[in-house]
């Protein structure tokens, strides 16, 4: 896992991560050992679609679906890009 | 002052749930004057804490002491706390995490384990800790592992294990954890009794970080390094606790409710209690949570200085147990008045004919040294 961060083909979120609805500030929230990530509302939805089931197209077509936008895949990737070089997804 | 504005819903509660503790580190933060056993809150004080916690927004709880694994309870309050939908983390000398143990705390909802370690070698690890503990912590991260649940270690790092660095973090790697917390030595409590003892020179210390910055570069994507910075070293103050009354709340073995584990030391502030008031109401409203949030309490330099909104002046415990007043500079700072007191202790570590490295401590260089003690 050294060097650049690459997506696996079907990313899972990391065994230690767990993902959080906090109701009190109303935001996304990724929990993990000594940290607390908040996240946006497009980064709450990949995450939670990281199940080990979907590859990095169906995560990013079924967002499309959701959201009523094409090409997001891109931005998919480099959002997963981002959190798997911190070890938050596998 | 508007209080309210001013405190944003702490993340993380750190329950300290007893003071009682199997190891007798030189190091240790914790008071000088221990909680007794029966001045512990009960399981039921316990469980509404954390249910206060929940409310106030608190998302991740940090069960740790002393040694937390003495309490009976701690399945239920992780129970609990899984139910309130927590991360959890367990923070923990190893002694008394059997397989066993480790599995029924996963079992209860327990997500991550944080065990310490003094020294790469069995020998000074146990001397430091002042009793036989390194076979138990070693078998507690493998049962941690067996478990399934996250491994983090602790070394708290200081002139008598410095030299041990790199040996450390490939103990740490070998047993399998994640993240490796190296936290050099902060002078609160029993630290600050043996300071003199433990203080590193600027040498030793350069050695030492030089080494961490190589293995963190060699073990990225397999454990993550952190340096927690040895304070009396630097320049500019710590960022302490991300300001007071901020980002976390203790709460003490006996319900003491704190900005930092350590503010309890400030005699000079009440701390309210769990017992009397709800978790929230202290936060937010008490006297001594508000007493340093915001800006306005600042002296000179702070309160001029465009560092103050990195630093929030530094560390009000420090400023306390150094100069007697919490208000003040964190004597840190370069530029605070109270400097003199941090500089002096750390040009006697520069000169210190005390020896650093295991092969040659001897009873004699070492018998000043105070290990935590409950008194009778």
């Amino acid at each position: 896992m050294t060097g650049t961060p690459t997506t696996a083909p079907k990313p899972r979120l990391a065994a230690k991560a767990r993902l959080r609805y906090d109701e009190v500030r109303q935001i996304d929230l990724l929990l993990l050992p000594e940290r607390v990530v908040k996240l946006n509302r497009s980064g709450a939805a990949i995450l939670r679609l990281c199940d080990g089931t979907r590859t990095v197209r169906e995560i990013a077509d079924a967002l499309g679906a959701q959201y009523g936008q094409a090409n997001v895949e891109s931005d998919v990737v480099e959002f997963l890009m981002r959190i798997s070089g911190e070890g938050w997804v596998h | 002052m508007g209080s309210l504005a001013q405190a944003p819903a702490p993340f993380a509660l750190l329950a300290e749930v007893t003071h009682r503790c199997p190891l007798h580190c030189v190091y240790c933060s914790n008071p000088l004057e221990l909680k007794h056993e029966a001045e512990e809150l009960t399981t039921d004080d316990w469980l509404r804490v954390l249910e206060e916690a929940h409310a106030l927004g608190v998302v991740q709880l940090h069960l740790s002491g002393g040694e937390p694994l003495v309490r009976q309870d701690l399945e239920v309050l992780v129970r609990r706390a899984e139910e309130l939908g927590f991360y959890t983390n367990l923070i923990t000398s190893g002694v008394g995490l059997s397989p066993e143990k480790a599995r029924a705390l996963a079992a209860a909802g327990l997500d991550s384990v944080q065990v310490s370690l003094q020294a790469a070698t069995s020998s000074l690890s146990d001397w430091i800790g002042g009793r036989k503990s390194y076979a138990e912590k070693r078998a507690a991260a493998e049962a941690t592992m067996v478990a399934n649940l996250s491994l983090s270690m602790n070394v708290v790092l200081h002139r008598l294990n410095l030299d041990q660095l790199e040996a450390v973090i490939d103990t740490c790697a070998s047993w399998g954890a994640e993240r490796l917390e190296l936290a050099n030595t902060q002078y609160y409590g029993w630290a600050l009794l043996n300071r003199d003892r433990l203080l590193p020179s600027k040498s030793q210390l350069a050695k030492a970080e030089a080494i961490y910055e190589r293995k963190k570069a060699d073990l990225k994507g397999r454990m993550e390094l952190i340096w927690v910075r040895p304070d009396y070293h630097e320049r500019f103050p710590k960022p302490c606790m991300g300001g007071w009354g901020q980002v976390t709340v203790t709460v003490a073995p006996d319900g003491s409710t704190l900005p930092c584990p350590v503010a309890g030391s400030i005699t000079t502030l009440r701390f309210e209690t769990v017992r009397q008031h709800e978790l929230g109401w202290i936060w937010r409203e008490s006297a001594a949570f508000n007493r340093f949030r915001g800006f306005d309490w600042m002296p000179e330099p702070c309160r001029t200085c465009d560092r103050r909104f990195e630093d929030f002046g530094g560390c009000r415990c420090q400023a306390f147990a150094l100069t007697g007043d919490a208000a003040r500079t964190d004597p840190v700072c370069q530029w605070a008045p109270d400097h003199a007191l941090v500089a002096a202790a750390v040009a006697r570590a520069n000169g210190s004919s005390l020896k650093g490295t295991e092969s040659t401590i001897s009873s004699k260089d070492l018998r000043d040294l105070t290990f935590r003690r409950m008194q009778a």
